[in-house]
């Protein structure tokens, strides 16, 4: 086929229906349809942005990255499902950066609601709203929300691309193409005729386009099952390739140093570097400097041969002068109310109040794969490959920094060693793209070390929260949670558009606000800390604190209340949100919750409702001769449709152990202004011999679809602090946990 | 100086100086990529290759140390014609973003190498050097033993 790189670099559209996958409704300029990107060669044809075939394929263009999450595989599932593929044949490409791949349900998830109780009305309108995602450009991994995005859009596409095939055999036999059928990639006419799809590329590309019935989810072939994930082999056999794996001609490799304190540099002495072997040139970047080598390491040795001074950090310079500026945050005025029912000023009588603090610390992403990109300046076009959650923001950015315009940049999106929200952010690209622009002509690949990753991360940020409540008759009657941590969504918007939106940040109590328990007065508050430390989305972001505040409490609140926590909190879900009760249900049922367990064994439940899906967790942990050790963790979930069983599975425990992980033993802590953790002994994870066995249960009663990929983090960490108090009596309040639990690491 | 160097059976010269370690030498000297750089520091194992088909960790042993014949994941199979335990990782489905799996997998071989049957706990004391930051532990776990029941079978 015809390189997606070359097919990118003009638009084109076919017809007027070039993306009948699913702009067609909605206000009037987001409603028109973005122009198909792919520029197909003679004889092939692009049916719609997600459809490329051609003499020897058809090819599924995937508007998200693959890192880790199955979305690829998935996708593919959406579009082959309806266009009659045969699985073998399936193959797929990350689409190039164009707005016709925009995120239409990461913006929906900004609109007012809890999400949970979301009618059919408000979800389509959080569609519609999410065509603003369209205006920015905003192609975006992340949210959890490419099935949401893709689930219409790509059966549709894929339908769309059929319909076509089917126009192009039918002029062709002189048939209607109503008595056609599809099959395996193939067209079939009712005398037996069979012309392959890739046989009929040139004339479907004349074919009227429609918007084809879909098909019943009862006739699915693929999806609803768990199908064999199309990189699986490629990442059992080394040869799959990541960013750090592109190897154009004539490569050059490079290092860099960038300011630990996160300003700029006053200035820098490479006198020592220079000389050193293997080195081809030291390069200086507005905040940091970079060598270029002849490998990575010789690079690596050179760039930490230079003297920098540093610019000082524009934030407090210890942890807990910056905790204090977080606590500080609670004596403004709040960001956001999100929920205000009842008067939850006001204790009601005859009720015992309960109140507790909690902090959490920053984190690091510490993906596997360190942060990197290669790039090529040409001096009038930039090709950047890099794993990377945002192929629009990247494309203009690195644009900038090489004084081009977008059209003269090729942003290619190899597969993701992991992201979590960290390959989201430019930074990575546009120094490739500084050190490629001082290398005209040459292409170079700055890897990052570990250490450079870790201490230069986006972090998510620091929280604390203040929690009041109150409890009568074994049930809860008040809840007033007032949490303080930096906005995320405001440095993160600032960096990809320049601007940071104004009111109430959602995302900074997403998981608080939006906990579904019925509870007479409920209020929550949401403080923004004023605080220059560089934050970013984690994993499952304002969730990955506020499950932790709202979990936790609500087990502080049953203990008092002198109730069960599960059947604590069932009470309060159980009309507000029944298929919330359900997940509930379901690790009650699985984990035996009722029943007897030894005595050096304890057991804690959290629930959380994220990104669309309510997931409930029980982990139990046994204390093995004082140590003590994660044992199991029975996991359920309702993603309202499980269009891959497999994959959710396995996000669902991968999410966990990020979660569990980052409980146990994770924190990132500054001193003079400098992140303290370099490299993974100072920040360690649940390796094999920690990670506990999991069960996992798939509920489908949820009325909409939702998000895999970051819901089974949030609940890991307040159901193994509830399994903690469980077992010894002692409340976990703050994180990491190893530092007052002996846990076996 | 010129080292010499056989790797996955073919024999290398490479022009370097002698500390610069393995990893670098076969990721950007000889193009061999399915070897991954995680941490630099013996940590993560995802450098993990073979030298006489011991698992070791190839950010930690300088060129001019290699003292046998060296084995990469892509040594070890290919798509063609994959390793028991590749196949094992494809029947599981092993890999999330399977950045850290080249190493795990020869983490793995090595370990069946020794010791055909492990015991969870063997498995245990073997890849726990193996992070994987996605958290595939359960399947990698699952995977190694339906490929020792295939190997030994
Ligand atoms: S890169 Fe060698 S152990 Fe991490
Ligand atoms: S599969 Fe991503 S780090 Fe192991």
């Amino acid at each position: 086929m015809a390189s997606l790189g070359k097919i990118a670099r003009r638009t084109f559209l076919i017809g007027s229906a070039a993306i009948v996958g699913g702009a067609a409704f909605g206000a009037w300029y987001v409603g028109r349809p973005a122009p198909n990107p792919l520029m197909p060669g003679r004889g092939e044809a692009a049916l719609t942005p997600f459809v490329l075939v051609t003499d020897d394929g058809v090819t599924l263009i995937t508007p998200r990255a693959e890192m880790g999450q199955g979305t690829q595989t998935t996708l593919a599932a959406l579009l082959a499902e309806e266009l009659d593929l045969d699985w073998q044949d399936v193959r797929v490409e990350h689409g190039p950066p164009a707005t016709a791949y925009y995120n239409g349900a990461l913006m929906g998830e900004a609109l007012p609601g809890k999400g949970y109780d979301q009618s059919d009305f408000m979800h389509g309108l959080a569609e519609t709203i999410g065509k603003v995602g369209k205006v920015f450009d905003m192609q975006v991994t992340g949210g959890s929300t490419a099935m949401k995005d893709g689930y219409t859009r790509l059966r549709v596409a894929g339908a769309t691309a059929r319909e076509a095939l089917k126009w192009a055999a039918a002029e062709r036999l002189g048939v209607d193409a109503a008595e056609l059928r599809t099959e395996k990639g193939t067209v079939i006419a009712p005398d037996g005729t069979v012309i392959a799809y890739t046989d009929l590329a040139a004339e479907a590309a004349e074919a009227p386009l429609r918007a084809p019935d879909l098909r019943d989810p009862a006739d699915w072939k693929y999806l609803g099952k768990s199908m064999p994930r199309l990189d699986m082999v490629g990442k059992a056999t080394g040869t799959a390739a990541f960013g750090i794996d592109a190897r154009p001609e004539g490569l050059r490799f490079a290092a860099l140093r960038i300011n630990p304190k996160r300003a700029g540099m006053r200035s820098f002495d490479a006198s020592t570097a220079e000389g050193m072997a293997g080195v081809e040139r030291v390069i200086e970047l507005r905040d940091g400097v970079a060598v270029v080598a002849r490998n990575t390491w010789l690079a690596q040795q050179a760039v930490d041969a230079i003297e920098v001074e540093w610019e000082d950090a524009p934030y407090p310079a210890d942890t807990d002068k910056i905790f204090q500026r977080i606590a500080d945050a609670f004596d403004g005025s709040a960001n956001s109310t999100m929920r205000d029912d009842g008067d939850a000023g006001t204790l009601p009588g005859g009720a015992t109040e309960v109140t507790a603090e909690y902090t959490l610390p920053y984190l690091a992403h510490a993906t596997m794969e360190p942060m990197n990109a290669t790039a090529l300046y040409t001096g009038d076009t930039l090709t950047v490959w890099a794993g990377n959650q945002a192929p629009t923001f990247t494309r203009d950015h690195c644009a900038t920094a090489a004084g081009l315009e977008p059209d003269q940049v090729t942003v290619i999106t190899p597969y993701l060693g992991g992201g979590f929200g960290r390959r989201g952010e430019l930074d990575f690209s546009v120094y490739a793209t500084q050190v490629a622009v001082a290398m005209q002509g040459t292409p170079v690949q700055l890897t990052w070390s570990r250490e450079e990753d870790m201490r230069h991360d986006f972090y998510r940020p620091g929280a604390m929260a203040r929690m009041r409540g109150a409890v009568r008759d074994g049930t809860a009657v008040l809840l007033d949670a007032q949490v303080a941590a930096q906005s995320t969504t405001q440095q993160a918007m600032g960096r990809w558009l320049g601007m940071s939106p104004g009111g109430p940040d959602k995302g900074h109590v997403d998981g608080l606000f939006n906990a579904p328990y019925a509870i007479a007065n409920h209020r929550v508050r949401g403080y923004l800390a004023d605080l220059d430390v560089p934050v970013g989305f984690w994993r499952s972001v304002g969730a990955s604190f506020n499950a932790f505040f709202q979990d936790c409490f609500m087990d502080e609140m049953a203990h008092a209340a002198g109730a069960d926590p599960l059947e604590f909190r069932l009470a309060l879900m159980r009309d507000e949100y029944p298929a919330g009760a359900g997940v509930l249900e379901a690790v009650r049922d699985m984990s035996g919750w009722a029943g007897e367990k030894p005595g050096n064994t304890g057991r804690g439940v959290a629930f959380s409702y994220s990104f669309g899906t309510p997931v409930a967790q029980v982990v139990e942990v046994v204390d093995e001769d004082g140590t003590i050790r994660i044992a199991h963790v029975w996991i359920a979930c309702d993603v309202g449709t499980a269009l891959d069983p497999g994959i959710i599975e396995a996000q669902m425990i991968g999410g966990c152990i990020y979660g569990l992980s980052a409980a146990v033993s994770e924190e990132i802590t500054f001193a003079e202004g400098e992140a303290e953790q370099y490299n993974f002994p100072d920040y360690d994870a649940l390796r094999m011999h920690n990670t506990p066995d999991f069960t996992v249960q798939i509920l489908e009663n949820n009325a909409h679809l939702g998000g895999v990929g970051e819901p089974g983090t949030p609940p890991a960490a307040p159901a193994l602090a509830n399994a903690l108090f469980d077992l010894t009596g002692t409340r976990a309040r703050r994180l990491p946990l190893n530092k007052s639990f002996d846990l076996l690491v | 100086m010129a080292t010499q160097l056989t790797i996955n059976g073919a024999s290398h010269d490479v022009d370097l100086p002698e500390d610069v370690p393995l990893l670098w030498v076969l990721r950007d000297e000889i193009g061999l990529t399915g070897t991954k750089f995680g941490c630099g520091v013996a940590a993560c194992g995802a450098c993990t290759v073979h030298i006489d088909g011991q698992a070791v960790r190839s950010c930690q042993v300088a060129l001019g140390d290699v003292w046998g014949d060296v084995t990469t994941v892509e040594g070890l199979g290919t798509p063609d014609r994959m390793h028991a335990l590749q196949q094992a990782w494809v029947e599981h489905q092993v890999a999330q973003c399977g950045y850290c799996q080249s190493g795990q997998i020869m983490q793995a071989a090595s370990l069946l190498a020794q010791t055909p049957n492990p015991t969870d706990r063997q498995i245990d004391d073997a890849m726990q050097g193996n992070l994987c930051r996605c958290g595939t532990y359960p399947r990698i776990r699952a995977a190694i033993h339906t490929a020792a029941a295939k190997m030994e079978g």
